[in-house]
């Protein structure tokens, strides 16, 4: 198992001891997200596993060149692989996975849903406490958390930072399991980014199209703002 | 060097009128053509129309749009960028494609996708779940087709075809058909499977970082037993004398087109700055001629294309304005990335040469 130390010192208990971090990450979906993120997950150190819809060999080439590093799964053996599990496939598409896939998992939601991409979902559409809760809703026994859903993948790549780099982007993390959220933070600062406690699962609204945040490469303290609103 | 191929694409906005005021749709079909004769005037190599369901775009119906131009015409390539394979039917777009290229004398292409807005899926009465088998059903379809008839194929979402030919014919190798990517790495090994093409679609950041997609491609031609094949981009640009001018033409245009997609998609609308950025450094060619050359000439060169396509003039621009911008790209921008292109093969032939000594 590979494990590092997190910068971040704090931890539940309210211990001294610094948390240790299982630097394993599971990622649903070989598009252009998941090789994104496969490939800023790799840079941070960790052990990654990514899978498509089909069988490992169907990505295993796309994997080889544009996240060399990673290992192409079935989604079977990336839900086995972490405990967190990035979802990154099509938004209409999530629900062809089965509800308990990712048992006690940390699953991050980094979807959106886009009508004129996604077709009409009437589902979605309506969502009145955001799509996440409908994601949620889905895989019932999973630790859902909102996030990485907010740049595009081209902005995810080119604006990766070191954490007290002036110019780091801010990307916020929503969810109700609170230990989970606080997981996908550690996550996010990793990948490079300064991670926001957007709240509560319901709170993802305001991530997702429509709401301030999204596309925009905000600092931490704009972030911040834009969440207290 | 291969021979390379400096493209424009439209999708026929609804442009304004010297006042600001909306050009009547026919009106903005009948201004294309004329676009499209002098691009062939000024020695661009091909003109290439979208396909939208949606007002303010005109590009509905693009082979009746090439087949207007190819009477006007004798040179220039006519093709389409992008058509939205997923929703049409293969036996019918054979026909309106080979038919052009009839009347044409040859000179049909097309771009084929996906496509990045799915308005044509409910209006023809597709299921958007249905979105990668379509395409890929539709794609094999298309290709036996234009290769090799007649043709046995049966499939989940038309008719099965048996012995069947289906007229026009076409000589070997005509049609050259590429495949649209916009980003998706399946996509890319896709078109490297079928043997065919590639286009990518850069729209916005550096177009540097899709070397790995060129890398991908080239590896999985190798993996699928296929020869090397060209690869083109498909980019946003506007050109005029000087830079500032192109800037201040573009952008209140530019501007509105993003605003409005903004707030369909849920992004947040560009800042000048974005935009100035894309410009910059990003897949926004817009400049002086000689500004726009180096940009584009970077862009070949650091993908190793062999095709450059222009979608000129982003939104409402008003046509005098699209038609200036055709005349800089062909008479100014093509030769100097050319010139570019020769120059920077040489240097990179240079160490060796100087090993020799």
């Amino acid at each position: 198992m590979t494990v590092a130390a997190s910068a971040l010192t704090e931890n539940p208990a309210g211990a001294t001891r610094p948390e240790v971090d299982d630097l394993r990450l599971g990622i649903v979906g070989a598009g252009k997200l998941g090789t994104t993120l496969a490939r800023a997950a790799l840079a941070a150190g960790y052990d990654v596993a990514i899978s498509g819809s089909g069988p490992a060999d169907d990505i295993a080439l796309t994997i080889e060149v544009l996240a060399a590093g990673a290992r192409a799964a079935t989604t079977d053996e990336v839900a086995r692989h972490a405990d967190i599990i990035v979802l990154a496939v099509p938004t209409h598409r999530f629900r062809e996975l089965p509800r308990d896939l990712f048992a006690g998992k940390i699953l991050v939601d980094a979807m959106n849903y886009w009508e004129p991409v996604d077709g009409d979902d009437p589902e979605l559409t309506a969502a009145p406490d955001g799509t996440s809760v409908i994601v949620r809703d889905h895989f019932p026994s999973a630790r859902l958390v909102k996030s990485l859903n907010q740049l595009g993948y081209h902005e995810l790549e080119e604006n990766r930072h070191p954490r007290g780099a002036p110019d780091r982007i801010a990307i916020g993390a929503a969810g109700d399991d609170r230990l989970a959220v606080r997981k996908v933070m550690r996550l996010l600062d990793r990948l490079g980014f300064d991670p926001i406690d957007a709240g509560p699962l319901t709170n993802g609204t305001v991530l997702e199209p429509d709401g301030s945040p999204i596309a925009t490469t905000y600092t931490a303290d704009q972030l911040t703002k834009l969440l207290s609103r | 060097m291969p021979s390379l191929e400096f493209g424009l694409d439209t999708f026929l906005p609804v442009t304004v009128d010297q006042d600001g005021l909306p050009v009547s749709g026919d009106q903005v079909i009948r201004n294309t053509v004329e676009e499209a004769v002098l691009a062939e005037a000024v020695g661009i190599d091909s003109f290439n129309i979208g396909e939208h369901y949606r007002t303010e775009f005109m590009d509905s119906a693009g082979h009746v749009i090439l087949a207007a131009i190819a009477s006007r015409t004798e040179r220039i390539r006519l093709g389409t960028a992008v058509t939205v394979l997923s929703t049409q039917d293969p036996v019918r777009l054979y026909t309106d494609y080979a038919t052009l290229d009839a009347v044409s004398n040859g000179r049909g292409q097309l771009i084929v996708g996906r496509g990045s807005l799915t308005d044509s899926f409910p209006l023809f009465g597709f299921d958007l779940a249905d979105y990668e088998e379509l395409f890929e059903e539709k794609l094999d379809l298309l290709v036996r087709l234009l290769r090799e008839q007649p043709v046995t194929w049966s499939g989940n979402f038309r008719s099965a075809l048996s012995n069947q030919f289906v007229s026009p014919p076409i000589p070997k190798g005509h049609i050259p058909t590429w495949v649209g990517v916009g980003g998706s790495p399946q996509s890319v090994v896709r078109a490297a499977r079928f043997g065919l093409p590639l286009m990518l679609a850069i729209i916005a950041g550096r177009p540097e970082r899709f070397a790995p997609y060129v890398e991908l491609y080239k590896r999985a031609l190798e993996q699928h037993g296929q020869t090397e094949l060209p690869i083109g981009v498909h980019s946003l640009g506007f050109v005029a004398e000087t830079d500032d001018e192109a800037l201040k033409i573009q952008w209140p245009y530019y501007k509105e087109q993003f605003e409005w997609a903004a707030r369909e998609r849920g992004w947040r609308p560009p800042t000048y700055e974005q935009f100035l950025a894309e410009v910059d450094h990003g897949s926004m060619y817009v400049g002086s001629p000689e500004t726009v050359a180096h940009r584009i000439a970077a862009t070949m060169h650091a993908l190793s294309l062999s095709r450059f396509d222009l979608l000129y003039a982003v939104g409402r621009v008003p046509h005098d304005q699209r038609m200036a911008t055709i005349g800089l790209y062909g008479r100014e921008v093509i030769p100097r990335v050319r010139e570019l292109l020769a120059a920077a093969d040489e240097a990179d032939r240079a160490p060796a040469a100087g090993v020799r000594t």
